[in-house]
C-alpha cells in the first residue's frame, strides 16, 4: 500500500504512473500473494511463543514465551530430540540410497537400449498409481513375516521401515530421473568413450556430476515426503522412543487436541525450519527436480 | 537393429579401473555375506521354502554382476528387487485379497478360527462348584492352581502340564499346611506366586484348562477368569473334527463349517454359531457390492462426485493462481523477485502435514484464529468449518490451494521461460499486444509441456488421502442413518481407508482391496491414455 502513497515529484509524474501501471501494481500483488502464503506460518510461530499454550491466539505476536520450546526439548513424555533423531536417520537414509537406486535405474533407462525398456518405464509410472495407503496390510503381513524370519528388518526397526519406504519411492524418482538425464547430450557420453572410459566411469564421473544439483533437490524431496509420512511409521513403530516428528507431535495433539497446541507450534516450527532453509536455498534447482528436466527453471 | 548395436558398443569396452573392480567385489561380498547370514537363520527355523527362494533371488543376483555384458540388469536390479518387494507384491496381494472375505471376522486360517471360537465360548457346568485359588508354580516351573472348596473345605491341585500334574486332592502327605481357616499355607514343591507375578501372566494363567476326565469336551475343566476364582466349566459346543461339525450344548442346535462363507452356520434356519469365521475365497462377491448393493450406491456415488469434483477443483485453481502468478512475475524488471519468489514457495517448503494441523486449528470454529482474527468483522455469525457440508468442502478446496499453488507457480515459471524469446518478440514486433501473445503464444506451448505434470496432479489429487484425512477425517458425519460410514468431505480414498482399517462394523479388508483394484485401474487408465494423448501432442507441435 505504501507505494501508492509515496510523493513523486511532479516532473517524474508521469513516470510514476508508467512505472506503476507497468512494475509498480505487481509489488502491491506480491503483498497480497506474501500474506496469503504466509499467515499460516506467521500464525503458529507466535503460537509457539504464547503462555496460556491452548488454541484461544487471536493477536499474533502479542506475547514472547519460549517455555514451549525448553518444555518440548526436555520433556521424557515427549521426547522431541529422539524423534528429530530418528525421523533424520530415516529420512536421511531413504533419501541417499532411493535416489542412489534411482539414478542407476534411469541410467539404464535413458542410455541403454533393451528388451522391455517402455513397458518397463511405462509400468513405473503406473505402478505408483496404486492407492499406496491401501496396501497397507500387505505391508504390515511383508513385516510381520520379516519380524519372523529376520528380527533385525522386521516390525519396530528402522531398518524394515527404510526398505518400505524405498520400495514406494523408487518408481516416481526414476521416472523423474530418467526425463532428466536424457536432456544430457550423449555426445559426452561418446567422448568419454573414445578417451577410454567404461560405463561406471562413464555414468559416476560424468553424468552424476552434471546432475549433482538435481540429485539433491530430489533427495531433498523424498526427506520431506518421509519426514511426512506417519501412516506407516505409526504401525510400525509403538513405543514414544522410536517415533518420527510426524508421529510424535501427532501423540502430542492425540488427547484433547488443543490442550498442547503451542508445544506442538514450537515443534512445527523447529522440525520445519531446517526443511525450509534448504529448500529455499536449493530453489533454483527445484523446477528441474520437480519436472525431470521436461521442463526447465 | 544398427542402432542397437552402436548402442552397446558405447557402453561396453574400456579398462576397467582397479578401484572399481575391488569395490565391486567387496559390495557383493558383503551382499553375500549379509545373504548367507539369513540363510542360516532361515535354516535355524527350518524355513526351508523361504530359504530357498531368498537362496535363487540372490544366486541370481549373483549372476548378473558377475558376468560379462547384461549391462541393464546391473542397473537395473536394485531397484527392481525392492520394487517386487514392496510394490508389485502389494498390488498382487490386494488384487488377491479383493476375492477373499479377509477382514477382522475373517482374519485367519480354519484352524485359528476354530481356536479362538473354542477359547471364547466357555461355560460354567450346571451346579459346578466354585473354587478360591491360589495360583503356584510347581518345582518344574508348571503354574499350578491351588484351589480351595470353602464349603467342603477340601483343597485341590493341577495345572500346567497337567498329564504330570492331573487335577486331584491335596492331602497331608503332600505336605499341605492350612491355617484356621483352613485355607492353604504351603505345600512340598509348591512356591506361590506374588500379587504382581500374578498380573504380569494373567494372560497365561486365563488360558489353563485343567481337564477333569480323558475327554475335555465332554467330562469339562478346570479354569479361571480372574487368577482368585476358578470353576468347573465346558465348552460350550463339541466340536466333531471328521464331519467338521460344531455341536452346541444347550440345545444340541449342529453348525457345519460352510467354506461359501467362511462361518459355521445351520443347514435349517441359516444361524450362524459365532461371528469369527475363516478366510475363504468368495469370488466376486465384493465387486459385485461394491455395484449392486443399494445400501452403498447412493453414497458412493455422491462421494465419487466429490472425489472428481475435489481433485478437479484442486488442479484447477492451483494451476490458475500458479500460472497467474508466473506470468506476473515472470519479469526481470521487479525488483526483489528473488525474494518474492522464494516468500512464494513457503508453503510448498513447509511439511504438508503440518500445514494440515496448522490449518485445522486456524480454522477451528470456536476459537480458531481465522473465525475470531481474519473473519472477525462477522462477530457471532462464525462459519462452522468443520460442521456443514459446504463450508467443511470449501475449507478443504482451499487449505489444498494453499499447499498446491508453489508447486503450479515453480512449474509454470519453468515452463515459461523455457519459451524461447524470439517467439515473443516476433509476435510484440507484428504488432500483438502482450495478453495476445499470452493467450496464443504463451499459454498453448506451456498447456504443450505442463499437460503430464497436470495430470499427475489430478491422478495424485484424487487420492489425495492426507489433505482430507488430517483435516477433517472424512467429516462432518451429518447422516447417520446410512449403515456405511459416510461423512461430507470424503473421497473415495478415505471412505475405503474407513472400511479397510476403522469400519463400524468391523474391518472388511476383502472389499477395501475390491476398492483400490478398482481406483487402480481408474487412475492408472485415465493417466495411461491421458499421457498418450498428450505425447501425442507434443510430437505434433515439435
Amino acid at each position: 500500500m505504501t507505494t501508492l502513497t509515496v510523493k513523486h515529484p511532479k516532473a517524474k509524474r508521469g513516470g510514476f504512473i508508467r512505472w506503476f501501471l507497468q512494475v509498480g501494481w505487481k509489488h502491491l500483488v506480491a503483498l497480497f500473494v506474501i500474506v496469503f502464503s504466509t499467515f499460516p506460518l506467521v500464525y503458529i510461530l507466535s503460537t509457539s511463543l504464547t503462555k496460556m499454550g491452548n488454541i484461544e491466539n487471536f493477536t499474533l505476536f502479542r506475547q514472547f514465551y519460549l517455555g514451549n520450546y525448553k518444555d518440548l526439548l526436555t520433556s521424557t513424555d515427549y521426547p522431541f530430540v529422539i524423534w528429530m533423531k530418528n525421523t533424520l536417520i530415516l529420512a536421511g537414509a531413504t533419501a541417499v540410497i532411493s535416489v542412489f537406486i534411482s539414478a542407476l535405474a534411469a541410467f539404464a533407462f535413458s542410455r541403454l537400449r533393451f528388451k522391455g525398456r517402455r513397458p518397463g518405464l511405462l509400468a513405473l509410472i503406473l505402478i505408483q498409481m496404486f492407492p499406496s495407503i491401501l496396501g497397507l496390510t500387505a505391508v504390515f503381513g511383508i513385516l510381520s513375516k520379516l519380524t519372523d524370519y529376520v528380527p533385525a528388518i522386521g516390525l519396530g526397526t528402522k531398518a524394515g521401515l527404510i526398505l518400505v519406504y524405498l520400495g514406494g519411492s523408487l518408481g516416481g524418482g526414476t521416472y523423474l530421473m530418467y526425463g532428466f538425464f536424457n536432456t544430457i547430450p550423449k555426445e559426452l557420453d561418446e567422448a568419454a568413450k573414445i578417451d577410454g572410459a567404461t560405463h561406471t566411469q562413464i555414468y559416476f564421473k560424468i553424468i552424476l556430476r552434471l546432475v549433482a544439483p538435481v540429485l539433491a533437490v530430489m533427495a531433498l524431496l523424498s526427506f520431506i515426503g518421509t519426514f511426512g509420512d506417519y501412516v506407516l511409521a505409526s504401525i510400525v513403530f509403538n513405543t514414544n522412543k522410536q517415533y518420527t516428528v510426524a508421529v510424535g507431535l501427532q501423540s502430542l495433539l492425540a488427547d484433547p487436541w488443543t490442550k498442547n497446541w503451542a508445544m506442538f507450534a514450537a515443534g512445527a516450527v523447529m522440525s520445519s525450519l531446517p526443511i525450509v532453509i534448504i529448500f529455499v536455498s536449493l530453489q533454483k534447482y527445484i523446477t528441474n527436480g520437480l519436472t525431470g528436466g521436461a521442463v526447465k527453471g | 537393429m544398427r542402432k542397437r548395436s552402436k548402442n552397446f558398443e558405447l557402453y561396453s569396452g574400456g579398462t576397467p579401473s582397479l578401484r572399481g573392480t575391488l569395490a565391486k567385489i567387496f559390495i557383493l561380498g558383503i551382499v553375500d555375506a549379509g545373504v548367507g547370514f539369513v540363510l542360516m537363520i532361515l535354516f535355524g527355523k527350518q524355513k526351508y521354502g523361504f530359504a530357498i527362494f531368498f537362496a535363487v533371488v540372490a544366486l541370481i543376483v549373483n549372476w548378473i554382476y558377475l558376468r560379462r555384458g547384461g549391462l541393464p540388469a546391473k542397473y537395473l536390479t536394485p531397484g527392481v528387487l525392492l520394487l517386487l518387494a514392496f510394490q508389485v507384491y502389494v498390488v498382487v496381494y490386494s488384487g488377491y485379497i479383493s476375492f477373499t472375505n479377509y477382514g477382522s471376522f475373517h482374519n485367519g486360517s480354519y484352524t485359528e478360527a476354530l481356536d479362538a471360537i473354542q477359547q471364547a465360548a466357555v461355560e460354567p457346568i450346571e451346579g459346578a462348584t466354585e473354587y478360591e485359588i491360589k495360583v503356584s508354580k510347581a518345582s518344574d516351573g508348571a503354574l499350578q492352581f491351588v484351589a480351595f472348596d470353602a464349603n467342603t473345605k477340601k483343597i485341590y491341585i493341577g495345572g500346567e502340564n497337567y498329564a504330570k500334574h492331573p487335577w486331584r486332592e491335596l492331602t497331608s502327605a503332600d505336605g499341605l499346611v492350612t491355617n484356621a481357616d483352613g485355607y492353604p499355607e504351603s505345600i512340598t514343591g509348591q512356591t506361590f506366586l506374588t500379587d504382581s507375578q500374578v498380573n504380569d501372566l494373567a494372560s497365561t494363567i486365563t488360558k489353563i484348562k485343567i481337564p477333569l476326565g480323558p475327554n475335555l469336551d465332554t467330562d469339562g475343566f478346570i479354569a479361571t477368569a480372574d487368577a482368585f476364582y476358578a470353576q468347573q466349566n465346558r465348552f460350550s459346543y463339541i466340536y466333531d473334527e471328521k464331519n467338521r461339525v460344531m455341536t452346541r450344548l444347550s440345545d444340541n442346535k449342529k453348525f457345519i463349517a460352510d467354506d461359501k462363507v467362511g462361518f459355521f452356520k445351520n443347514k435349517d434356519d441359516g444361524e450362524l454359531l459365532s461371528e469369527i469365521g475363516w478366510q475363504v475365497r468368495v469370488g466376486w462377491k465384493n465387486f459385485q457390492k461394491i455395484f449392486g448393493d443399494k445400501e452403498l450406491r447412493g453414497p458412493l456415488t455422491g462421494i465419487i462426485l466429490w472425489t472428481i469434483l475435489f481433485a478437479f477443483g484442486s488442479v484447477l485453481s492451483t494451476f490458475i493462481l500458479g500460472l497467474a502468478l508466473a506470468l506476473v512475475f515472470n519479469d526481470q524488471r521487479i525488483r526483489g523477485l528473488k525474494i518474492y519468489r522464494s516468500i512464494f514457495i513457503l508453503p510448498y517448503a513447509f511439511p504438508a502435514f503440518l500445514s494440515a494441523y496448522v490449518w485445522k486449528g486456524m480454522l477451528n470454529t470456536q476459537n480458531g484464529f481465522i473465525n475470531n482474527t481474519i473473519l472477525g468483522f462477522m462477530g457471532d455469525h462464525k462459519i462452522q468449518w468443520f460442521e456443514q457440508q459446504g463450508a467443511a468442502r470449501a475449507a478443504v478446496l482451499l487449505v489444498n490451494l494453499w499447499l498446491g499453488f508453489p508447486y503450479m507457480f515453480l512449474i509454470c515459471t519453468g515452463a515459461l521461460q523455457a519459451i524461447p524469446n524470439d517467439l515473443t518478440e516476433a509476435a510484440s514486433i507484428d504488432g500483438a499486444s502482450s495478453w495476445k501473445i499470452i493467450r496464443l503464444i504463451k499459454l498453448p506451448l506451456l498447456l504443450v509441456s505442463l499437460a503430464p505434470l497436470l495430470i499427475a496432479s489430478f491422478a495424485y489429487n484424487f487420492n489425495n488421502f492426507g489433505a482430507i484425512y488430517l483435516l477433517t477425517g472424512g467429516g462432518p458425519f451429518l447422516d447417520q442413518t446410512l449403515k456405511v460410514t459416510v461423512g461430507a468431505t470424503d473421497i473415495l480414498i478415505t471412505f475405503v481407508y474407513r472400511i479397510a482399517f476403522s469400519g463400524s462394523i468391523g474391518a472388511d479388508y476383502g472389499l477395501a482391496s475390491a476398492f483400490s483394484v478398482l481406483i487402480f485401474l481408474l487412475i492408472g487408465s485415465i493417466s495411461f491414455f491421458s499421457f498418450k494423448r498428450t505425447r501425442g501432442l507434443e510430437e505434433l507441435t515439435q
